[in-house]
């Protein structure tokens, strides 16, 4: 669905990804896993068109996307929970959903509420600011907010990051939940236990190479990463 | 000083305050979506000045009123597009001083097409209709200043909290990357905020210049300065701020002429600017930007 080829992206004058080349198949989830500074956030902005890579390819549904604007790649079916949430907070919960329908001209009553129930709590928060719900509450809106593009690939940038571990368990439930209603996910984790666990496919990323890939399930029982990224010291 | 007097000295200050208050959005909206202080602005109110000068030498005041208020608008997203949009992502500082160069280059500009001397103002004849109640008298213009603020001031906060547009407005002026994955073309958007702002400048200036009868390249600096003081004092980034920021200077400078004090009545402005970056440097209704680190 999504293909990356020989991605090369600068970030503040040094290359950040250089060169990796990777594949996302439908209706699946895909997981980056690595270390802070593999170059994962980067991937994915590029992926969102909101950074211009320097070369490589990006493909989506067969289609080059490469160095296209953000507002057309969103049209085109792909979104991103952005790291760290952002919300708009002046904004109320029903019109930080609304806002994930930028584009569209349709009506949004049934996303609305389908959004509603797969979050109840931010159906009883409706009227809120979303500045004054709790960071797991925003993390389910900002997903809520995403889905509301109707997208075919959601990209999620960490998004257990600050969480408590209750609450990213419940994040993690969504996102299965959202994949086998039909949406590809792609995530990028270094929480990478649950992002393993959840994953069809992982690629492991360090210093902007692509160093392992497998499935999930394989690389949690691959001794180099659990001893580099879930805590377990090699046997 | 008898009240019927004081009375027509505040009819005129609050018309005064209107016309500074609809250019004071326009600094307003721009900071709220640039940071940008737009330098600029005054003179492109002082532009609109000419425009209905050289609308009405040809054609009647409403064909010439819509000409000058496109005109407006047409200089304003120009002005954005060329000298603010290739600074978007160069530091702050740049595109401010792009800003200043811009006010300087359309005084020039002005001086050198119109030459410095003050070009007298067109009469619209209805609008210099004086009404007369009892011992105080009004021309139309000073009557109709502040109601048509008001109502243009609910039209742009409807469209703001109602509209898509306004919508994407407050999503890019709070946090332009997020607002661009909502699909949000964010240059749009800041064209039509410049669209906004220089079609209320326009309409400030038709209103102000009415009443003063004369343009010259620089009508446009000090007033302007003004209305950014009224944006400063309002709480920059805040629409009701800026507005109320209008009023208040408007009313402030008519009344201390009126007591005599015509030598202060400017000197009063940026006293009240330091006072205001003194005692609450984000004004009125201006919200506290708490840093993230």
């Amino acid at each position: 669905m999504l293909k990356i080829n020989d991605l090369k992206v600068n970030y503040g004058g040094i290359e950040a990804v250089k060169g990796i080349s990777f594949e996302v198949p439908e209706k699946s989830i895909v997981t980056l896993i690595g270390a802070n500074g593999a170059g994962k956030s980067t991937t994915l902005r590029t992926i969102a068109g909101l950074k211009k890579p320097e070369s490589g390819s990006i493909s989506f549904l067969g289609k080059d996307i490469t160095g296209t604007d953000t507002s057309s790649i969103i049209a085109q079916g792909i979104t991103l929970v952005p790291e760290g949430r952002h919300v708009f907070p002046d904004m109320t919960v029903l019109e930080n959903i609304k806002i994930g329908a930028y584009l569209r001209k349709d009506s949004l009553e049934d996303d609305i509420n389908w959004v509603y129930d797969l979050f109840p709590r931010l159906k009883e928060r409706s009227w809120q600011l979303a500045g004054t719900l709790s960071g797991g509450e925003q993390q389910m809106l900002a997903v809520a907010r995403a889905l509301m593009s109707r997208p075919k690939l959601m990209m999620m940038d960490e998004p257990s990051l600050g969480l408590a571990p209750i609450i990213v368990q419940g994040i993690f439930d969504i996102i299965r939940e959202i994949n086998k209603q039909g949406v590809t996910i792609l995530l990028i984790e270094q929480n990478a236990n649950m992002a393993l666990h959840a994953a069809d496919l992982a690629y492991v990323m360090e210093t902007g190479h692509i160093t392992m890939q497998g499935a999930g399930k394989d690389l949690l029982e691959d001794e180099s990463i659990k001893a580099a990224y879930l805590g377990k010291k090699k046997a | 000083m008898s009240a019927m007097t004081l009375i027509q000295h505040l009819l005129t200050g609050i018309s005064l305050g209107g016309a500074y208050a609809l250019i004071a959005i326009g600094y307003t909206m721009v900071y709220g979506i640039l940071r940008l202080i737009n330098f600029a602005h005054g003179d492109i109110f002082m532009m609109a000045g000419y425009f209905m000068i050289f609308a009405m030498a040809s054609f009647p005041w409403f064909i010439s009123i819509p000409i000058t208020l496109i005109a407006t608008v047409v200089l304003g997203v120009l002005i954005e597009k060329a000298a603010y949009k290739p600074l978007r992502s160069a530091p702050r500082m740049s595109i401010m001083i792009s800003a200043i160069g811009v006010s300087y280059l359309l005084q020039n500009l002005a001086t050198y097409l119109f030459t410095a001397l003050p070009k007298s103002y067109p009469e619209v004849p209805f609008l210099k209709r004086i009404f007369q109640f009892g011992e105080i008298s009004a021309s139309l213009v000073t009557l109709i200043t502040p109601v048509l603020t008001v109502v243009l001031v609910i039209i742009l906060i409807q469209l703001i909290n109602h509209t898509k547009i306004g919508m994407a407005m407050r999503a890019v002026s709070k946090d332009t990357e997020t607002a661009r994955l909502m699909g949000i073309k964010v240059d749009t958007t800041i064209s039509m905020t410049f669209v906004i702002g220089s079609l209320l400048a326009a309409v400030g200036s038709i209103l102000y210049f009415t009443d003063r009868m004369t343009v010259y390249p620089y009508s446009g600096s000090l007033p302007g300065l003004k209305c950014f003081v009224a944006a400063v004092f309002g709480g920059i980034g805040s629409i009701p701020g800026a507005v109320v920021g209008g009023f208040v200077i408007g009313i402030c400078e008519t009344l201390l002429v009126a007591f005599g004090y015509s030598t202060y009545s400017d000197a009063f402005t940026f006293l009240l600017l330091i006072v205001v970056l003194l005692v609450r440097p984000t004004g009125l209704f201006g919200e506290a930007v708490t840093d993230k680190v």
